[in-house]
């Protein structure tokens, strides 16, 4: 990248006390009539923990039911989350919602306000020399709404959904069971819990895209741009074209459920399997839509601990644009049991398969670009190191589940679930703790404990292989996805799954002290603080940055490099 | 207007262009299906076509499946369940539909066959399932429905090779408009 920190002597000292751009409002309008793009990108970074806090604990019980085979600790957990006696099919129904919530909430609530709403209103206008986002309040809003959906999908397991309290339909939402097989209002809820977290994240498109092409600081052309503000500008584009798909998806199901239309009900001419088809087509981009963010905090990272700029920049900034195109071609991928004939499944077949070319550039970049450089273990590295080796995991077994003939047998097992845990879970959220420790720092103004985060990222890795792994061999063998119980033969396997999954959960522990040990302990932090590797325009600022930054434009001059 | 808010308006619009696209996509699939026969839906033909199809010798097996939505009162079922019909010409199957309920009940049938990809050869001239059927209480129907299979078929490598083709209706109650 060509964006270089020397080039810009910020009028923004580690101590400066100007108040005329750092004088913040009171509490209450500073956090809840927000319009600073720093404090709004925090109260993201805080929700999205929060959200993933209650998703991973949603796992938890999970797990523990997964245990072993048979049924031990749903009962106990439907009669305790019901308030009363629960019967049978109530407690299955609570496994349904609990799948559902896990879903929903680490999708919606946890990857997409940390990546987008956390570190990209954080980070992007830093990051090309902006004062704040074009919209300020817009942003405020996107927010907002993004809390109100969550509330929206915890009510939903508050009122009657169908066989008992919540929404039981897998994050998918598939009719027909989300239409006359979910009576109650928790379908309802959850549905207009997605109506306003898209509606927030549309309106965040909208915000970054203008922000990127607009404010851009004099001298910063895209083709300068960090790679992780091409990564949101990508993402939002993807965000834009397909979340009203979406949008429109659930208010037909919303009308079928409440108003007598019939889009998914044959009994009306209409048909469940144009649902599938919708939903795949927000909901391919939607994968893409996660992990393209962390692959732009994975190329800043590495390029700083490599003291290189990163290999191949425009290939890496075209390759997440090819990426974000070719996504939207692939949806019936996950429909191929749905009947599809040969020559479409050979379509989709292929075209998927061609997404492992844009993305072998990016993960063979990453390594390029370490190769040769000097390369330096700190933390944020380490997790990006741990990043690509998860990434690729999944991606690997993603080629495998590209095959239509293949997925016809492994459709809908463990082993499907393994592959998206292996991107997402551990790809996206690794990524997500590698831009936390890399920025946490320049975001707060406190160094956190190198040593408790190298420590959670070994104690991390093993827990979350330990869990997913073995999830290859349980769909290899046939165990189906969304079930509280199996046979006796998959024992093994779930046992060890278990075991995994309270190892992770110590990580998570270490992360939680690691801020703790930061806000009570931690030095002060500088501000370049990774030293010469770091290049980006945010580190010419303090840390934390002052509360308006950039009131004078940095220029960036062209060095004539990539 | 200023520069900020013209981006914003025009990426806007690609939103509320792709939300519209979503909704169009009802219709645009209904016609997508009736026109390839994707997910088994089969083609509807007059007479003047069905006149002009040619008889091949080839014998192919046609297995027939009637069945009701669960708050339909109905008994419904095929006349008989397999048929070998020659490929290329018309041949009827009958359905036979019984109200079992006290009160007259209208239904509506929706219709595919498997494999699915042979619903492009699976042509109707006539079809109760054309139009919606009301039953009196008690009365019992015999609903025909006049078919060929088309000769394409054996030009085609995934159509060519099967034996059996199911043809299945669902019959389902009328949703009254608006309820």
């Amino acid at each position: 990248m060509a964006t270089t920190a020397d080039t810009f002597q910020a009028h923004a000292e580690p101590h400066d006390h100007d108040h005329d751009h750092d004088h913040k409002p009171a509490f209450f309008a500073r956090w809840f009539m927000s319009t600073n793009h720093k404090d709004i990108g925090t109260m993201y970074l805080i929700f999205a923990i929060f959200a993933g806090v209650i998703g991973g604990a949603i796992s938890g019980i999970m797990r523990l039911e997964l245990a072993e085979p048979g049924i031990q600790y749903l009962q106990w957990w439907a009669n305790f989350l019901g308030g009363k006696e629960a019967t049978f099919d109530e407690a299955l129904h609570l496994w349904n919602v609990l799948i559902t919530a896990h879903g929903l909430i680490m999708v919606f609530f946890l990857v997409m306000p940390a990546v987008i709403g956390g570190f990209g209103n954080w980070f992007v206008p830093l990051m090309i020399g902006a004062p704040d986002m074009a919209f300020p309040r817009m942003n405020n809003i996107s927010f907002w709404l993004t809390v109100a959906g969550f509330i929206s999908l915890m009510a939903s397991s508050l009122v009657p959904g169908g066989t008992g309290q919540g929404a039981g339909v897998g994050w998918t939402v598939y009719a027909p069971l989300s239409t006359y097989g979910s009576q109650g209002p928790a379908m309802d809820f959850a549905i207009f819990s997605l109506h306003l977290a898209g509606a927030g994240s549309i309106l965040g498109a909208i915000n970054f895209i203008t922000t990127i092409f607009n404010m851009r600081a004099p001298g910063m052309t895209l083709h300068k741009m960090p790679l992780f503000v091409w990564s949101v500008l990508v993402t939002a584009f993807l965000l834009l074209l397909a979340l009203p798909v979406l949008a429109a998806a659930i208010t037909m199901l919303l009308t079928d459920r409440n108003f007598g239309t019939t889009f998914f009900d044959p009994a009306g001419g209409g048909d469940p399997v144009l649902y599938q088809h919708l939903f795949w087509f927000f909901g391919h981009p939607e994968v893409y839509i996660m992990i393209l963010p962390a692959f732009g905090i994975i190329s800043q990272i590495i390029a700083t601990f490599s003291k290189k700029p990163v290999f191949g920049y425009l290939g890496m900034a075209y390759a997440m644009v090819a990426i974000g195109v070719v996504g939207f071609i692939v949806w019936a991928h996950h429909m191929y049991t749905t009947g599809l004939s040969v020559d479409t499944k050979m379509y989709f077949t292929a075209a998927t398969m061609v997404i492992a070319v844009p993305t072998g550039v990016k993960i063979f970049s990453w390594i390029a670009t370490m190769w040769g450089g000097s390369l330096e273990f700190k933390s944020p590295m380490v997790w990006a190191i741990g990043f690509i080796f998860l990434f690729t995991v999944g991606g690997v077994t993603g080629v495998v589940l590209a095959n239509g003939g293949v997925d016809d047998n492994l459709h809908d097992t463990y082993y499907v679930v393994a592959h998206f845990h292996y991107v997402l879970s551990l790809g996206a959220v690794t990524a997500l703790f590698a831009g936390f420790y890399y920025w946490f720092p320049k975001m707060s103004g406190r160094m956190h404990s190198e040593f408790l985060s190298h420590l959670q990222f070994w104690v991390f890795f093993v827990g979350v292989n330990l869990i997913f792994f073995p999830m290859h061999f349980l769909g290899l063998q046939g165990m189906p996805r969304r079930y509280p119980d199996y046979t006796a033969a998959y024992a093994h396997w779930n046992e060890v799954a278990t075991f995994g999954y309270q190892i992770m959960a110590v990580s998570v522990g270490l992360f939680f002290l690691n801020v703790i040990y930061a806000f009570t302990m931690g030095r002060k932090a500088e501000g370049n603080y990774w030293g010469e590797g770091a290049t980006t325009l945010e580190w010419t600022l303090s840390s934390p940055p002052p509360f308006h930054q950039y009131e004078t434009l940095p220029v960036i001059e062209d060095k004539g490099h990539h | 207007m200023n520069r900020n808010a013209r981006t914003a308006v025009s990426v806007g619009m690609l939103a509320v262009g792709m939300l519209a696209l979503g909704y169009a996509s009802v219709p645009l699939y209904r016609i997508f299906c009736q026109v390839t026969g994707f997910n088994g839906t089969t083609q509807r033909v007059d007479e003047a076509q069905a006149a002009t199809v040619i008889p091949t010798g080839k014998q192919i097996s046609i297995r027939f499946d009637g069945n009701v939505d669960p708050d339909l009162p109905w008994n419904f079922r095929p006349e008989q369940t397999t048929d070998r019909v020659t490929i290329g010409a018309r041949d009827m199957a009958v359905f036979l539909a019984k109200n079992t309920s006290d009160h007259p009940v209208t239904g509506v049938a929706s219709f595919n066959v498997e494999p699915e990809y042979t619903g492009k050869y699976f042509n109707k001239i006539q079809c109760f399932c054309f139009s919606e059927q009301t039953l009196q209480p008690g009365e019992e129907v015999r609903m025909p429905v006049l078919y060929y299979v088309d000769p394409e078929l054996l030009k085609d490598d995934d159509a060519k090779a099967v034996e059996q083709i199911t043809l299945s209706y669902t019959f389902h109650r009328k949703v009254e408009e608006g309820s």
